[in-house]
């Protein structure tokens, strides 16, 4: 026997499939929705629908944007010879908060993971290299330098060696991100191996 | 997990993760006397996370977990040793992932094999030390053949190398058959029944990669042609015992 509406039941499976979300939440949420004006409900729809209509990825760099280029890529302000590489869109907002990179970013949507099959061809690293490379089409100017802001972890490396690798021969600087203590964190706590980067890259302050 | 522990310490290698909620992981670990563990490290993906840092794969960690209703939580982690030289090798991080999906796919949950732990901390070092470059690329080849080999050995899954698979007679060093299927080396009587050929040389590496130690396996020189043939007769075997292809093993291929 049906005790619940069906539209009800449609909206509580749709969103029992977001991440996070359990059936119970998806419940709650669904009830909220039922008991909310028309007018936020319709709102909320619009924006789900404009999100998947509107946002498409950048043709140079793959972030997620409304215009192609997106606007990072189509300010001239901007740097453009100073390309940072990042695994995912939320990384590039990341970067942008701190306020202090001026250059362009290229967005690969993800990291290699040999454990989950993920492959260079699934990823934007083709398109990376195209960038960087010389005698690519469309570029603005040559590339100087490529920032690799992977993730600190295995996954990152990996994907940091292979770019490595298929950049090998380019006329251009690579560096990485440091790797260091945390602000907040804990000296006691922390693992040798970020301790000792710590150490290694260290700053005079006296200077 | 112990019975009736609520906390437990255990060294660990961590096999895979999973992102799991905000900022949560969830790592199968390899513990030597617990087998293959589940376990939620939670906070992880924080960068100020106490735990992030010491639970990284392919680093041997102390740990202290706490039993939990589905999920262990890992309460502690402290790195004991730490691969780092692997990080810059391509290849050598894709043979570290190889052995750590052979070993998550073969061991089911909470099934020890201390010698297979061994075993795989000490591919990962050879790997290591192949990244560092003090070990050459056939050493660190051989070490995944000899933890291939080992793998089916330490599973019962070992293949016949001494009498035919088929009939049981004694096989001769001569050119002969191989069947995963029918578990082993066919003589040339039974070579039909086989699916694919062996070559003498390849059937030798195979009976000492079956019988020496990592440290009492000698320098050898392999032609390529072996080696493909090596690769291919225990990727069969694997396959077979598997029942599916492994994600990492193109990642090997693509050096």
């Amino acid at each position: 026997m049906q005790t619940t509406a069906a539209p009800v039941t449609a909206l509580i499976e749709e969103l029992a499939k977001l991440p996070g979300i359990g059936p119970k939440t998806a419940q709650r949420l669904t009830f909220f929705i039922l008991r909310s004006p028309a007018d936020q409900a319709r709102r909320l729809a619009e924006a789900i629908t404009r999100v998947k209509e509107s946002i498409i990825q950048c043709s140079i760099c793959f972030n997620i944007t409304e215009t192609d280029p997106c606007a990072i890529c189509a300010n001239p302000e901007r740097d453009h010879a100073t390309i940072c590489v990042v695994e995912q869109p939320l990384d590039v907002l990341a970067i942008e908060k701190t306020g202090v990179f001026k250059g362009v970013y290229h967005v690969l949507h993800g990291a290699l993971s040999p454990l989950e099959g993920i492959g260079p061809r699934d990823l934007r690293i083709e398109e990376l290299v195209a960038r960087v490379k010389p005698g690519a089409s469309g570029a603005h100017e040559p590339v100087h330098e490529v920032i690799l802001a992977t993730n600190p972890n295995y996954e990152g490396d990996y994907t940091v060696a292979h770019i490595m690798q298929v950049l090998a021969g380019a006329d251009v600087r690579i560096t990485r991100l440091a790797r260091g203590l945390p602000i907040g964190g804990d000296l006691e706590y922390a693992d040798e191996g970020t301790l000792g980067r710590a150490l290694e890259g260290r700053r005079e302050v006296n200077g | 997990m112990p019975a009736h522990a609520r906390v437990y310490t255990s060294e660990a290698l961590v096999l895979r993760r999973l992102d799991f909620g905000e900022a949560d992981r969830i790592l199968t670990l390899f513990t030597p006397s617990y087998g293959k563990v589940r376990a939620i490290a939670k906070g992880v993906r924080r960068t100020t996370s106490r735990l992030a840092g010491h639970l990284e794969p392919f680093t041997r960690t102390q740990v202290l977990l706490a039993t939990g209703r589905d999920l262990d939580i890992i309460t502690q982690a402290e790195a004991r040793e730490r691969l780092d030289a692997l990080r810059s090798g391509l290849w050598h991080m894709s043979g570290a992932w190889y052995c750590s999906e052979l070993i998550d796919r073969f061991l089911e949950d909470a099934d020890p094999h201390p010698q297979l732990y061994r075993l795989y901390m000490q591919t990962l070092r050879v790997l290591n030390d192949g990244a560092a470059e003090s070990e050459s690329q056939l050493r660190c080849w051989l070490a995944l053949r000899l933890f291939e080999m080992r793998l089916l050995d330490e599973l019962g899954y070992r293949p016949a190398l001494v009498n035919c698979a088929g009939c049981d007679t004694p096989l001769r060093p001569e050119e002969n058959g191989y069947s995963a299927e029918l578990g082993g080396v066919l003589c040339p009587n039974c070579s039909r029944y086989a699916q694919r050929r062996l070559s003498l040389a390849a059937f030798k590496v195979l009976r000492l990669l079956q019988t020496t130690t990592w440290e009492a396996l000698p320098r050898l020189r392999l032609e390529s042609n072996v080696q493909i043939e090596l690769e291919g007769t225990l990727q069969l075997t694997l396959r077979y015992h598997l029942d599916r292809d492994l994600k990492t093993w193109s990642f090997l291929q693509g050096r």
